[in-house]
């Protein structure tokens, strides 16, 4: 579990509300959230489709700023800020990795994952030494000039998790990792998130599977109707 | 980190492929068409002023005919005669003013056969003035004295085999002229000029022999007293002929000129398919300008999860707008660049075209500002045209855009 009682919140969403507009009608997609992540946990956020989990993973991870609430992220409130800053803070704060693994197409893997990078304005040669040391952390330095198109499903993922870590993120943000994969490489890119929480990442998993969910998070957040109906911890 | 944007850029526009080409077209044509009109042009100016270089500056020339630029010797309805040169010669602005006739005629050596130009020389003063105001001079042989009959003095060309004749035609040889049998007894030195450099200089009374001319006269060439004022001259030698020749102004069978006239005229139309071409490449370089901002338009929309997926990771709104700014920006440079290439090959080629055939030894005017202006200019009018898709790009919302 996490290294000695660290009580430190990275991230705290605070009577979060999320409205959209649809016609006339007001929808509230995140009707009141609350949600404390301590430094070096793993948690997930459970719910079925429709269940506002997609609106409150965009908010956790600063894709988008809340109706009503607050969001802190590293003890900073980032419901208030601009994109641009936005931006910049879930650049350096927060790796993504998406069902979809949403790598860029013209780019080989290793450009792939200096990308955040250069978005944090790192120089050239920082960011191919980077990008070559996370590529081998995920077994993939033999792959580092290959093109998305060119792997398979796993090893996409495996480059999205290496560019998630880029910027040496406090947060791994996790949207149905294993969405798009089978069941055994699935296993491989969890395990990925497992060592890294073990590292002292946190992770945050978003996905509709309950059995992934309790298998690997320690605390679990389940949604309904946007709101949190439970929370369950695991035991040990 | 600017190098980055453009080493992302060029990826994305070489995985586009052949629609980055078709779209790099317009500003290509236009650029092409520039860089050569401006090589090309300045080159084609020079040609054909050199062509007039060789008639010395302060000298009239009087033709007769209208504004109609036939080579002389032609037929013309009410042609220049002897009375016309000594109304002339009595004009107080003139100092003097000699005559000199041209005929096209046939020439035969080492059993070829080419048609040609003749020119009279005329004798005594009018001689040493003609050769001053040339400044005709031989690289072989003499030039033609008084009482020279049955001598020739041949233009550069005959002497550098250019004339078609298959062999260099050396002083001492023999050359049959209209069926008459001339001796060469100088080659004059090179003038540049399509004109003087072919052709047949000899005696007046030889000339007038062989081409039975009479008193018709094919150019009357005037030396002002003032050689600072020739437009007065030009003045005096029109009036003087309209009431002679009995015309109206406007209505003149006849043409009095100043080189400077001439070139001013020739400039004229250079000027005007200069402009026209200019015309035409602008069309070319704005149509291929809205193809950058149609192209870039698509692309912002073909890539709207690309842009979300960069915004996630940390993409600002300016450097997203950077880089489809200088995707377009480098659009409109490679079009720009390989239109600069070609066009300065037209240029180029064009210009050595030129001068072997008016043979005269013009530099092709390719500069490094025109190259620079013209690869700064598509440059930035690629990145004009990218402005608005750019800023468009910028705008997109990471959630919309990754969702789809």
């Amino acid at each position: 579990m996490v290294k000695k009682g660290e009580e430190s919140i990275v991230l705290e969403l605070r009577n979060v509300e999320k409205h959209y507009h649809m016609g006339d009608n007001v929808v509230r997609a995140v009707d009141g959230i609350s949600i404390k992540v301590k430094k070096g946990e793993f948690i997930a956020i459970m719910g079925p489709s429709g269940s506002g989990k997609s609106t409150a993973m965009n908010l956790v991870g600063s894709l988008d700023v809340p109706t009503q609430g607050h969001i802190f992220l590293d003890g900073e409130d980032i419901s208030k800020f601009d994109e641009s800053n936005l931006a910049q803070v879930r650049g350096k704060k927060i790796g993504f990795i998406f069902q979809s693994f949403n790598l860029i197409p013209n780019l080989t893997a290793r450009e792939n994952v200096m990308l955040p990078m250069m978005f944090q304005g790192l120089e050239l040669d920082e960011r191919e030494k980077v990008a070559g040391d996370l590529l081998k952390l995920v077994n993939l330095e033999d792959r580092m000039n290959h093109y998305p198109g060119e792997l398979s499903g796993g090893q996409r993922q495996r480059v999205a998790i290496a560019r998630a870590l880029a910027n040496d993120p406090d947060v791994i943000l996790a949207d149905e990792p294993t969405g798009n994969l089978d069941t055994k490489t699935g296993e491989i890119v969890l395990e990925f998130l497992d060592k890294l929480n073990k590292q002292g990442k946190t992770i945050i998993m978003v996905t509709h599977d309950p059995h992934l969910a309790q298998e690997h998070a320690q605390i679990v957040y389940w949604l309904k109707d946007g709101k949190v109906e439970k929370i369950t911890r695991k035991k040990k | 980190m600017i190098s980055d944007y453009f080493s992302i850029a060029f990826k994305n526009l070489k995985h586009r492929g052949i629609r980055s080409w078709l779209t790099l077209l317009g500003i290509f044509i236009g650029v092409m068409a520039v860089v050569a009109l401006m090589s090309l042009g300045s080159g084609l100016k020079l040609a054909v002023s050199s062509q007039f270089g060789v008639s010395a500056t302060e000298l009239i020339t009087v033709q007769a005919g209208g504004l109609s630029y036939g080579p002389p010797g032609s037929y013309v309805a009410n042609p220049l005669t002897i009375d016309d040169l000594e109304t002339i010669q009595k004009i107080s602005s003139v100092k003097q003013a000699i005559r000199r006739n041209m005929d096209s005629g046939k020439l035969e050596y080492n059993n070829h056969l080419i048609f040609g130009y003749a020119a009279s020389v005329p004798s005594g003063e009018d001689r040493k003035f003609l050769y001053e105001q040339l400044e005709l001079e031989t690289i072989e042989g003499r030039l033609l004295k008084d009482g020279d009959s049955g001598k020739v003095v041949l233009g550069y060309n005959f002497y550098a085999n250019k004339v078609g004749l298959e062999k260099p035609v050396l002083v001492g040889k023999k050359v049959l002229i209209q069926d008459e049998e001339f001796e060469v007894v100088g080659i004059a030195d090179k003038q540049g000029s399509l004109i003087y450099d072919n052709i047949v200089l000899m005696n007046e009374a030889d000339m007038k022999n062989l081409f039975n001319y009479g008193d018709v006269v094919d150019i009357i060439s005037v030396q002002p007293r003032d050689k600072n004022n020739l437009d007065k001259t030009k003045e005096d030698i029109e009036k003087v002929l309209r009431d002679k020749r009995d015309v109206e102004i406007g209505k003149e069978d006849f043409q009095v000129s100043t080189p400077e006239s001439s070139l001013a005229q020739i400039n004229k139309i250079l000027n005007g398919i200069q402009i026209f071409i200019a015309i035409v490449a602008s069309i070319s370089i704005l149509v291929g300008a809205i193809g950058i901002v149609n192209t870039m338009t698509t692309s912002v929309l073909e890539r709207r999860r690309e842009i979300g997926i960069m915004k996630a990771i940390g993409a600002t709104n300016f450097q997203i707008f950077i880089q489809f700014f200088i995707e377009a920006s480098l659009l409109g440079l490679i079009g720009g660049f390989l239109g600069a290439l070609c066009g300065a090959s037209i240029g180029f080629v064009g210009t050595m075209g030129i001068n072997a055939w008016i043979g005269a030894q013009v530099q092709p005017a390719i500069s490094f500002w025109l190259i620079f202006f013209s690869l700064l200019g598509s440059f930035l009018l690629g990145g004009l045209a990218g402005i608005l898709p750019a800023l468009d790009a910028a705008k997109q919302n990471p959630v919309e855009a990754i969702r789809e």
